[in-house]
């Protein structure tokens, strides 16, 4: 295999999305039982985060994941103190940088910006989220939440509810989840529905969907609920979110005729969109979603270092 | 009148080029990709706002002794896609030519996205040219992956 980054979701063809799948069960196992196996399988390894964006929940879950498989970590997490605030361009941190380590891992503000550095770097690269663009790693985590949790991933009913039009997560956890049979509702204010370039995708690949503008009452046969943010921002009338922001609040209520087997994600952080009174429920899934996010990680750095245990 | 018309388009070219059908819109992207506007060499006539039956109104341009380059019509295509370009020697077209949009474009368009990286660093654009809205084309930025649709095309400073 030559030199192969993690960019967008788009760059993974369903057969390596399965073996990720599989990889980062393998690790789960592995770190259950003490996590031997897993610790010598990068030794003598050096990757690098660079977080020319701060985000210190992304950033400490990829620098476990590095620990966990026993290389070290270099890098930074925000530009100040950088020759990146002293202007230098990305094109040369990158490529100076790509001597000292065999992987990069990156979050930037600008969008694309992941994409230029794997054509400069000499060493995989893997995006750790650029601007409003891609996360892939946050999809693969979503995925392997999905089917830890319903053993599966295909034949699902899945609802996304929230800003489905900017939601980046969605978008790409759409695009991911439309290599299985998946059927989709989407719950969003009329003003933030689905972006027609993505409704046209699942109607190419034959997939049924629906889209509703309330939550309440359509909860009984969903197998995974995918709650995201909606920001105020995203309103063109501040007074149309006043109006409709408590229609995508999720309350312990709302589930008593859900499936037994129905799990609840959230990217988090969230920011009032799910009751506390939800987090007692056995459909949270949320905080052990994060969990998931290690052995995810785990699996795309093997994965894209062609190491195998 | 057409008769007409036809020989007020090319008496003034013995050899040259006549680029048709451009919309008004679009002239002065066209005069920029073929650096007309700091051409001091070649004879030229440039009209704009002309009467046409396919797009209501047109712009025309006439130049002697000049014929583009199919890098430059690749990027006439994008600007005016319905552009015809025809060759002129000794005063009479010689061949009449659609325009082909391209599949790829690489530099000198401007990514309409304020956050890609492609507007903050020193970097070409680069882009893969798919269906849009409505029958126009539209560029996908390989680099953020958004669309700049065929009204917010700008050229690349
Ligand atoms: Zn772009």
């Amino acid at each position: 295999m030559g030199k192969k980054s993690l960019i967008s979701i788009t760059d993974f063809t369903k057969d390596e999305i399965l073996r990720i799948m599989e990889i980062a069960a393998e690790f789960e196992r592995d770190l259950a039982g003490g996590g031997v196996a897993s610790r010598g399988l990068l030794q003598g390894r050096v990757i690098s985060t660079l977080f020319f964006e701060p985000s210190t929940r992304t950033r400490l879950s990829f620098e476990s994941a590095i620990n966990r498989l026993g290389a070290r970590v270099i890098g930074f997490s925000d530009v100040a103190n950088t020759s990146v605030s002293k202007g230098e361009t990305l094109h040369d941190t990158i490529s100076v940088i790509s001597n000292y380590c065999d992987m990069i891992v990156m979050r930037h503000t600008l969008e694309g910006a992941a994409r230029y550095a794997s054509e400069v770097a000499r060493v995989p690269v893997v995006n750790a989220g650029d601007g409003a663009n891609q996360h892939p790693s946050q999809t693969l985590l979503d995925l392997y939440s999905i089917k830890k949790t319903q053993g599966r991933l295909d034949g699902l009913k899945v609802m996304m509810v929230g800003d489905l039009k900017y939601g980046r997560t969605v978008h790409s956890l759409l695009e991911a989840l439309s290599h299985f049979d998946t059927e989709f509702v989407f719950v969003s204010p009329s003003e933030l529905r689905m972006p027609v370039e993505y409704r046209t995708l699942l109607d190419k690949k034959g997939l049924k969907y629906s889209e509703l503008t309330e939550l309440d009452g359509h909860l009984d046969d969903i197998d995974i609920l995918y709650m995201t943010r909606i920001q105020k921002e995203r309103f063109n009338d501040p007074m149309e979110y006043e109006r409709v922001k408590n229609t995508y609040v999720l309350h312990a209520a709302m589930l008593s005729g859900s499936r037994e087997t129905m799990k609840i994600l959230h990217p988090l952080p969230r920011v009032g969109e799910i009751a506390a009174d939800v987090d007692d429920s056995p459909h949270a899934y949320y905080f052990s979603q994060v969990e998931n996010g290690v052995y995810a990680r785990m699996a795309i750095i093997c994965y894209l270092l062609d190491v195998k245990k | 009148m057409a008769a007409q018309e036809k020989i007020m388009e090319v008496q003034m070219i013995e050899n040259g080029t006549v680029i048709d059908h451009i919309p008004p819109a679009a002239l002065f992207k066209i005069i920029t990709i073929m650096g007309l506007d700091r051409d001091t060499e070649h004879r030229m006539t440039i009209g704009t706002n002309l009467e046409s039956k396919r797009l209501g109104t047109k712009a025309i341009i006439k130049i002697n002794d000049r014929y583009p380059s199919p890098h430059e019509i690749d990027r006439i295509a994008l600007f005016a896609p319905d552009a015809r370009v025809n060759t002129i020697r000794d005063f009479a077209v010689v061949e009449k030519r659609r325009v082909e949009v391209p599949a790829r474009i690489e530099g000198f368009v401007r990514c309409a996205n304020p956050m890609c990286v492609t507007n903050h660093q020193p970097i070409e654009t680069a882009f893969e040219v798919v269906s849009g809205a409505s029958g126009e084309i539209a560029l996908r930025c390989r680099y953020c992956e958004k669309l700049t649709s065929q009204k917010r095309m700008e050229l690349k400073k």
